[in-house]
Formats: structure tokens, C-alpha cells, sequence
């Protein structure tokens, strides 16, 4: 065996002082906002005894310091959001103004540029097909597969098969998918993909690298993660819809394509949103699959990956900023949707 | 579930006896739906099914033959796994990025759970101004997509901190392993938008009696946090780690740019995207290589999907 265990000592210190520094740090906090207001309590308490016996004035109770004490318990939080969040997304957006080597400001040259080179704008058109498809087929499927096992007797497993892939990386997705589209020149097919097509008489393809094509097959991988999501939460939806309502249409001779657009639609539409919107968010940030599976060649590329080559394979971070921003204003309205939403289902 | 099928269905025979042919017809569509479903799982199913066999499968026969041959012609073999794990060089050694997976996971697991459960407590249950002005604004930051983060925190990393031309704070000048520190450090400012929003849910649900009567008894914060509130919220506590522990592990794009693409530190997902790149027909490491990244996950996944179910309902379906 040429593997060296010795050579991985290192890596287990380094956790290890991970984990201190975990115990430290977290230990450190409650430690100390547990003995210092006991420390200061005590010493009124003491102030207070020896105004008693001296007959002194009492001193003024002083209320208790909850805000400082709030603080401490926030501190770890925030310090982390401003340093590693809120401070470098103002930055991004400043740098999305700025020339490659970020000295120079250079206006809106970066947007245009996006918006000008045909590459660029075949990226963003990628992404915009990645993000229509998705959450509609993705939604789709999961509402109709939590319709059709809906009360059968092997729910739970033919759910836990469909929700397995949500445990496997982007990345190993990828693998799977990509050895379902392998292609061999000759002899036999070894992809699943190609033996499907051979067999029914067809020629096989080097299916990835057929553009517009292997844009649908790389969505073909996310659908496949995210169905069961989708599956889960909109099944959960429809267990929740009230059984009396469901028997008082039952009773009424509904058939089960009304009771599905007139009982079940309405009632898990909100949670229909919530499921559509998440994964409209998680399909804008696809990062993944497309580098794993072609690496972005063959028009595959989309809005995330290509901020990653620029940024910090090109040595182009203007127009990786640019590209960034770019995402987080295309993610703003579908929030802003989901909130309007929830308020409105607040209210009503 | 289980136990409102059989009121509905009892119900609905005693109020209104279906007709015979509706009966039928009914049972046949709910065969229907059942064998399509059935189907439609074992689809889902067939992709990871047929990379398992083949990474068992001797290298030539994965090369030249589709992985359902192996059911007329059994050949069996772990030297794929042997190859990939413990090979050094090019060929996997994924072993020593396993051991990097783990490295990285399980800090940024630890850190963002305990700063946000430090975090939620005070938002849900200490009185101080501003309050809910916080709250909102760790809230609105879930939708900051990591992308707008990367580029200048990494500079953070490399550089250091400089206003008006004075060094604030040092570079991390992190060499080899240490780069897992800069990992766990990106990992936990990435969850903890989440984290607090989830966690916050649960704490503020709890009753407040509780809180009142420890207050009375003279228990300061940090004890009600430790005491009453931590044991209560095991069952989010338990949720939110699995999502982060899959996060992490499942991650590529933060390893990508923190940890580099060295053994040091690299973990398994993004060794496994450098062989689909670089030997993407190398079947036998990949498939066997594949199954060794997905394994972990797939344990922690299979064993905890009750919490994880319940944490995706009340971090999505609360709203």
C-alpha cells in the first residue's frame, strides 16, 4: 500500500486546533458571560450589605445590563456577517465599477460588456433557460409524484428513493449523469443513454457536446436532485390539507381531477411558491454540474460558472463582480415576490 | 399519515356506497398511479444504481461493456476502490482528500451551529433595542448569493485589511493545512444567515413561561440558554447539522477557492470535478471514486432523514 498515513498527521493537528479554538472561543463566551454579571451582582449585593450596616443611603438598583449581555451573544454573528458577507458585497459592487486590476474606474464598461459579447450573452441566456425549467419541471414532477403515492402502501420508500439524490453532491451528480451520456465510437455503448438509442435503432451521440442539447442534459441533472425536494415538501402540504374537507368533497362526487384542481391546488399553493422560489434561487447559483459535467464548453456555461473563470480564472475580477451582481439583482425580485406572498397570506 | 387513511376510507363506505364499477374503477386507477410510481422511483434509482455496479466491475469490462451486462456476466473486483483510495498520484489517493473532507466539514459544521444558536437565543428572548432591526437584517442576508462574497474575501484572506494606505489587520499567510482555517472561516459567514433564521424559528416557539420563571429564579442567560433552552432545541440543532454537514461536504465552489486544488487540503469534490475533467474516461476511478464521495453523506442522510425532513419543512414551509 503507497498510502502514507503519517503524511495526513498534519491535517488531523490543524483539526484539532479547530476544535479547540471551537471549544475555546464558544466555551470562552459562556464562561465569561456567566461570571461577570455574577461578579458584578455580587459586588452590589456587598455595596448594598455595607450601606445596611453603615447606615448609609441604599445605593440605586441599576437594571440589569440585558443589551450588553445581548451583545456578547451576538458578537460572534455579526462579526462574521460584516467581515465575511456584508463587507465584501459592498466591495463586489464597487468592483463591478472597476478595471481587472480593481485601480481604475471604468463606469458601467463591465454591464456593457456582458450585455455586448456574444459569449456572454449565450451564458445568460443559458440561465435563463436553467432557471424556467427547473422549478417548473422539478415542481411539477414532485407535486404529481406526491399526488400519485399520496396514502400507498409503500410511501415511504418510494419517497426516500426519489429524495436520495438531495444527500448526493452537484459534483457526483454529475458523474452518475455523465456516465448515463457516455459515448463510445465503437463496439458497444457503455451509457446508458446511447444503448437506449442504439437499441432502437439510432446512431449514438456524444450527447454533451451537441449544443443546444447538452444544455437540456445538464438540467436534466439538477431536476433530478431537486425533484425530491420539491416531492417532500409539497407531499407534507398535502397531508396537511384538512380530511374533512377532502371527505366533504369526496361526498359531493367530485372526481379526482377536480378534487385535484379545485381541493388540492388551492390549499398547498403556498407552500407550491415557496418551493418554486427556493429552487428558482438555488437554479441562479448552479454552479456545479456545469463545471464538473463540461467544464462550461459547448455553450453550456452559466451566470455562476462563468463568474468563477473570470474572477479568478481569467484574472478578470471587474467583470466577475459585474457577473455577481448580476445574480444577486436577478435573485431580488423572486424574494421580493415570496415576501409580498407571505405577508399576504398573513393577512388573509 | 397512516392513521387517517383508514377513517377517510371507512367514511366514505359507510355514508355512500360506491357503485361496483366505480369501486373497480377506482381500484384500477389506484394500480395505476401505484405501478407508475413505482416506475418513476426505480428511474430516479437506475443512474446511481448502474455507477455502484460499475465501480465493482473490472476496468476493461467498464470500458467496454454498459454496466447491465454485468447481470449475464458477473465480474467482480475491488481494485478500483484500492486504485482510487490509496494510489498516489494522479490516479485518485482520495484517501488523503477524504481525510481533508472531513477536515473541513467538521469545523464548519460546529462554528456556525454554536454562533447561531448563541445568536437566535438573543434575538428570540433578551430584550434590547434594536431587536428586531437585527433580526430582519440577518434575514435579508440569505439572499446574498456567496457569489458576491468570493472575490473580496478571498483578498481579505491573501492580503489583509488596508484603509487609506495603513495595514489594519495582517494577511493569513496560510500555508498547506492551514488553509482549512480560511475553508471553515467563508463556510461559517455562509451559513449563518440561515442558520439564525432556522434556529431563531425554533427558540422563539418556546414557551415563555419558561424563560419567565428561570428569570424569577434568578438564572442568568448564559444558564437558561445552557440549561433549558439547549436540551429543548436538540431535535433544530440536529436538522440544521445535517443541512450544513451536506452543505459542506456536498460543496465545491468555496473548497474550489479557499482550500486550492493541492492534497493538502483539497476535499473530495473537488478532486472528483479535477478527474471528470482531466480523465474524464476513466471510468473505473470515477464511478469508484463517485461512490467513495457519496457514501458519507448518503449514511448521515439515510440515518437522520427524519430530522432533515422536518428541518426542510420548517425552514421552507414557515416561511
Amino acid at each position: 500500500m503507497e498510502f502514507d498515513f503519517a503524511a495526513e498527521q498534519p491535517k488531523f493537528l490543524m483539526l484539532m486546533y479547530g476544535l479547540i479554538a471551537f471549544v475555546a472561543v464558544v466555551g470562552g463566551l459562556l464562561l465569561l458571560l456567566d461570571v461577570v454579571p455574577a461578579w458584578f451582582s455580587r459586588r452590589r449585593e456587598e455595596r448594598l450589605v455595607a450601606a445596611v450596616a453603615s447606615g448609609a443611603p441604599l445605593p440605586r438598583r441599576r437594571k440589569p445590563r440585558e443589551g450588553l449581555i445581548a451583545l456578547f451573544f451576538l458578537l460572534p454573528t455579526l462579526l462574521f456577517l460584516v467581515i465575511g458577507l456584508v463587507v465584501p458585497a459592498i466591495r463586489t459592487t464597487l468592483l463591478s465599477f472597476m478595471d481587472k486590476d480593481s485601480s481604475h474606474w471604468v463606469g458601467l464598461a463591465n454591464y456593457t460588456w456582458m450585455f455586448s459579447e456574444d459569449s456572454i450573452v449565450r451564458v445568460l441566456i443559458n440561465s435563463l433557460v436553467w432557471v424556467l425549467l427547473v422549478p417548473l419541471v422539478a415542481s411539477a414532477f414532485g407535486l404529481i409524484y406526491a399526488v400519485l403515492v399520496d396514502k400507498a402502501r409503500f410511501e415511504a420508500v418510494a419517497k426516500s428513493l426519489i429524495f436520495l439524490p438531495m444527500a448526493i453532491s452537484f459534483v457526483g451528480a454529475a458523474i452518475i449523469w455523465k456516465f448515463v451520456y457516455a459515448y463510445r465510437g465503437d463496439g458497444d455503448q457503455i451509457g446508458l443513454l446511447n444503448q437506449i438509442v442504439v437499441s432502437l435503432g439510432g446512431e449514438p451521440k456524444q450527447w454533451l457536446l451537441e449544443s443546444p442539447l447538452n444544455t437540456l442534459l445538464l438540467i436534466v441533472i439538477m431536476i433530478w436532485i431537486q425533484a425530491g425536494f420539491a416531492m417532500v415538501v409539497l407531499s407534507a402540504a398535502i397531508k396537511a390539507i384538512p380530511a374533512d374537507i377532502v371527505e366533504a368533497a369526496r361526498l359531493d362526487g367530485v372526481s379526482p381531477w377536480q378534487m385535484f384542481w379545485q381541493i388540492t391546488m388551492p390549499s398547498i399553493r403556498p407552500a407550491l411558491i415557496v418551493v418554486v422560489v427556493t429552487l428558482s434561487i438555488a437554479t441562479l447559483k448552479v454552479f456545479d454540474i456545469v463545471r464538473t459535467a463540461t467544464n462550461g464548453n459547448y455553450d453550456t456555461s452559466v451566470i455562476a460558472n462563468e463568474m468563477y473563470n473570470q474572477a479568478f480564472r481569467y484574472g478578470e475580477p471587474g467583470q466577475g463582480s459585474a457577473l455577481a451582481v448580476f445574480l444577486f439583482v436577478l435573485v431580488i425580485p423572486i424574494v421580493i415576490y415570496q415576501i409580498r406572498n407571505l405577508r399576504q397570506q398573513r393577512e388573509g | 399519515m397512516t392513521t387517517a387513511t383508514p377513517t377517510v376510507g371507512a367514511g366514505v363506505q359507510a355514508t355512500a356506497k360506491p357503485s361496483r364499477a366505480a369501486r373497480v374503477r377506482k381500484r384500477l386507477n389506484s394500480r395505476t398511479a401505484t405501478l407508475v410510481s413505482i416506475a418513476l422511483a426505480l428511474l430516479w434509482t437506475v443512474p446511481t444504481f448502474g455507477l455502484f455496479i460499475s465501480s465493482f466491475r473490472p476496468e476493461d469490462q467498464i470500458k467496454t461493456t454498459g454496466w447491465w451486462t454485468f447481470f449475464s456476466d458477473p465480474q467482480f473486483t475491488l481494485e478500483n476502490y484500492q486504485e482510487v483510495l490509496f494510489s498516489t498520484g494522479s490516479s485518485g489517493q482520495l484517501a488523503s482528500y477524504f481525510i481533508n473532507s472531513l477536515a473541513i466539514t467538521i469545523p464548519s459544521v460546529l462554528f456556525p451551529i454554536a454562533f447561531a444558536s448563541l445568536a437566535a437565543y438573543a434575538l428570540a428572548w433578551i430584550n434590547f433595542k434594536g431587536r428586531d432591526w437585527v433580526y430582519i437584517a440577518i434575514f435579508a442576508m440569505q439572499i446574498v448569493p456567496l457569489q458576491m462574497a468570493l472575490v473580496p474575501l478571498l483578498k481579505f484572506f491573501s492580503t489583509g485589511v488596508t484603509i487609506a494606505g495603513i495595514q489594519v489587520l495582517p494577511a493569513w499567510d496560510l500555508v498547506d493545512e492551514q488553509k482549512f482555517a480560511q475553508v471553515w472561516f467563508a463556510h461559517t459567514c455562509f451559513a449563518l444567515p440561515f442558520a439564525v433564521y432556522l434556529l431563531h424559528n425554533f427558540i422563539s416557539q418556546l414557551p415563555g413561561e419558561l424563560m419567565e420563571s428561570a428569570r424569577v429564579d434568578g438564572a442568568t442567560h448564559p444558564k437558561i440558554f445552557r440549561t433549558i433552552v439547549l436540551p429543548l432545541i436538540t431535535p433544530a440543532l440536529a436538522a440544521i447539522g445535517i443541512f450544513q454537514f451536506l452543505w459542506v461536504w456536498n460543496d465545491l465552489l468555496v473548497a474550489l477557492i479557499f482550500a486550492g486544488g493541492g492534497d493538502e487540503t483539497a476535499p473530495l469534490t473537488v478532486r472528483l470535478a479535477e478527474l471528470a475533467g482531466t480523465r474524464g474516461n476513466e471510468w473505473q476511478r470515477l464511478t469508484a471514486g463517485a461512490f467513495v464521495s457519496i457514501v458519507v453523506p448518503l449514511i448521515v442522510f439515510l440515518s437522520l432523514q427524519r430530522f432533515f425532513v422536518r428541518g426542510l419543512l420548517a425552514g421552507s414551509v414557515k416561511g
